[in-house]
């Protein structure tokens, strides 16, 4: 385990390497301070928009790195939704997906009857997950995915299709706007244990510098906007 | 795999990599697979280099309040369950890794990419204690099946082809049909693919790199676009981060500028697909995720940095740009620089690490042609500091006798100004005449590398400032 021994002399070389003492209260102070205070640097305009460009924005920017974008009036037309892409990819009508209070309370049966849904977290098996994601992010068409029993980690990664719902309100400009929405659903100086940014399908260019989708994680990232 | 510093063998190592032809060709897709699409990705931010100037201020910060920065990070990652092992040596690293390996009994361990790990030398210590490293980028997986290192920071396999990486699949996946296609690309993506499946569910570790630490949260943050580091990390029981103490930045918006950078200037997207941020081991009501979670920090000589002429080299991200942009890099790949670090980030680096003694050669494989500063996300002036080192070397007399004496024998010259215009006045009308009328020379005594590949143009008879003085009366 952690020997404190190392640690202390390792921060002691960095102290004596800056010529600076352990017990100087305004270098401790500058660096509460800009931790607390958490201030967002220069901040691209590109995504400082009204909210309805910022949605565009975001299809856009999610089309430019090869997602895949639906659009859908509302929250009762998603089981129709994916059904019809999985139709449209020739694939399986299962889909797996975590405990997500919208994902649960959509009328599946109703609209989706031929689809099977399975919860829990992604098994080597499965074909397609289905996941809602936290926050959109219009400055690169990014989605912002946090852990939990609502949306486990591993449905990002494991299945070859990954599905993402996000409602048109959950779409905000910039990275900065994501931090803001997490302190303040979590609180000050924490984070989940893992914040998936999702920028496309995954892709390799270890091969001539040519890209090919779908090196480990997703071969296709679909996106569904309600209200968008 | 070994990581034995063959840096000090520079000049050999060009000469063989420049009549490689595999190499050549190989090399021939950097300008259109990095350069072009950083260039693009420049110009739809208009902001660009307006980031780059913060990114530089916020390590400037961040390094000369290293020491704080680490005790808020270490506070937070133990808040949220997580270990940290600090570590001064490679050595060290190596074995806090092991250990973790051997509590839990692992026999494989999955791995992220990780200049660090390549640094640490970690899998030739991890098979020694007969745990299996499994590299899992694809371009890792290609170098590990061939025993090589990587070639470039963020590209390992950039020094192959296709049709090298078809031979070792079909020489090492030989469970699979003899007269399968993998002709295309996508054909030898997907074989990888379902051959490191398996291992990702069966790995008892995942271990990953760090582009950056976050005081504000203690997290770590990994950016890639295969997903493979985050199977690494997201499947095992013990997530095993490794990092080297300048990864740090004060806070998620801090992190957030140094993104804006980093793919741009790396493979010239906007952003890569996958972003990762890692807090601690899963928590309570999580389905997955891995239970314990450590993060090694490792020294290696930079504290030694910090405060020295080499600090600002502490401000790199590792997006590979200056390598990429090099006409030395671009014309011998990154494994003729003997070391973990090629390019101009490596002709600063290494020498910090391992040595001007070993590594005193790097430094001059530039023309000082100024492209990795230019382009340098966190405005690293490289070639100066690569002045720097070549100004160590011959202090310590590390360069050639020829080199010194002739250095010497210039200065000589260049500081007597009258002697300088009388002397080469001479040599520039004494080569006029010994030229004779088709103006230049297949042999120059003392200089036949040079004219070996080239002819020397006659000189005009007079010098340039001869020249000069004359124009201007």
């Amino acid at each position: 385990m952690a020997d404190p021994a190392k640690r202390d002399a390792i921060l002691a070389r960095m102290r004596q390497s800056l010529s600076v003492g352990a017990d100087d209260e305004v270098r401790r102070k500058t660096v509460k301070d800009r931790i607390k205070a958490h201030k967002p640097n220069l901040v691209p305009a590109r995504a400082q928009l009204p909210h309805k460009k910022q949605v565009e924005l975001f299809r856009e920017q999610a089309e430019a790195v090869q997602s895949t974008v639906t659009s859908v009036a509302r929250d009762d037309d998603v089981p129709a939704a994916v059904a019809d892409y999985l139709r449209s990819q020739n694939l399986p009508q299962t889909v797996r997906h975590g405990d997500d209070p919208l994902i649960n309370k959509l009328p599946w049966r109703k609209k989706a009857p031929t689809l099977e849904l399975n919860k829990g977290i992604a098994d080597p098996q499965d074909e397609v997950s289905l996941s809602h994601a936290t926050v959109g992010v219009a400055e690169t068409g990014t989605l912002v995915l946090t852990s939990g029993s609502d949306n486990p980690t591993t449905l990002n990664f494991l299945p070859e299709n990954h599905i993402v719902v996000i409602k048109a309100g959950e779409i905000r400009g910039t990275y900065e706007d994501a931090w803001q929405h997490l302190r303040k659903r979590d609180g000050e100086r924490t984070l989940p244990r893992t914040v998936n940014m999702v920028t496309g399908p995954s892709r390799t260019g270890d091969i001539e510098q040519r890209i090919e989708l779908g090196a480990h994680g997703p071969r296709r990232l679909h996106i569904i906007i309600i209200g968008g | 795999m070994n990581q034995t510093p063959t840096s000090r063998n520079f000049k050999r190592n060009t000469a063989g990599a420049l009549v490689n032809e595999q190499l050549q060709r190989a090399l021939s897709n950097v300008p259109a697979g990095f350069v072009d699409k950083r260039a693009r990705a420049r110009d739809k931010l208009p902001e660009f280099d307006a980031l780059r100037d913060q990114a530089r201020d916020i390590k400037n910060h961040t390094l000369a309040h290293l020491d704080l920065y680490y005790e808020e990070y270490e506070a937070k990652v133990a808040a949220s369950g997580g270990h940290v092992h600090w570590c001064e040596t490679a050595d060290e690293a190596c074995k806090a890794v092991v250990e973790i390996c051997k509590s839990h009994s692992a026999r494989t361990v999955t791995k992220g990419k990780s200049m660090v790990s390549e640094e640490m030398n970690l899998n030739a210590a991890l098979a020694e204690a007969g745990v299996e490293p499994v590299e899992t980028d694809l371009g890792e997986y290609i170098i590990q099946l061939r025993g090589e290192t990587p070639s470039h920071i963020i590209a390992p396999a950039v020094h192959l082809n296709k049709d090298q990486i078809e031979a070792d699949f079909r020489a090492t996946h030989t469970g699979l049909p003899p007269e399968r296609n993998l002709e295309e690309g996508a054909a030898l993506v997907y074989e990888a693919r379902q051959i490191l499946r398996e291992k990702f569910i069966a790995a008892d570790i995942g271990i990953t790199g760090a582009n950056m630490l976050i005081a504000e949260t203690g997290t770590s943050v990994i950016v890639t676009n295969e997903g493979n580091g985050d199977l690494t990390q997201s499947l095992p029981k013990v997530h095993i981060v490794l990092a080297t103490i300048e990864k740090m930045v004060p806070t998620l918006e801090d992190a957030t500028t140094i993104l804006r950078l980093l793919a741009r200037s790396g493979t010239g997207q906007e952003f890569s697909s996958y972003t990762t941020f890692s807090t601690g081991p899963r928590r309570e009501g999580d389905p997955d995720g891995p239970d314990e979670y450590h993060v090694v920090i490792l020294d290696n000589g930079r504290t030694k940095m910090l405060g020295s002429d080499f600090q600002e080299m502490l401000r790199c991200i590792r997006c590979g740009a200056c390598l990429n942009h090099c006409p030395v890099y671009q014309a011998v790949g990154g494994h003729a620089y003997g070391w973990v670090y090629p390019g101009p980030m490596g002709a600063v680096l290494t020498p910090s690490l391992i040595g001007v003694d070993e590594a005193g050669h790097l430094p001059n494989a530039s023309t000082f042609c100024g492209r990795c500063e230019e382009v340098c996300p966190m405005r690293i002036p490289l070639p100066r500091m690569m002045r720097n080192w070549r100004e160590r070397e011959f202090e310590r007399h590390l360069s050639p006798a020829t080199v010194r004496s002739g250095l010497s024998l210039w200065a000589f010259f260049a500081k007597r100004p009258r002697l300088y215009r009388l002397a080469t006045g001479f040599a520039a009308r004494f080569l006029h005449l010994w030229c004779g009328g088709d103006g230049k020379l297949e042999t120059l005594r003392f200089a036949g590398g040079w004219t070996k590949h080239r002819d020397f143009p006659s000189p005009e008879g007079r010098t340039f400032m001869a020249q000069w003085k004359n124009r201007n009366g």
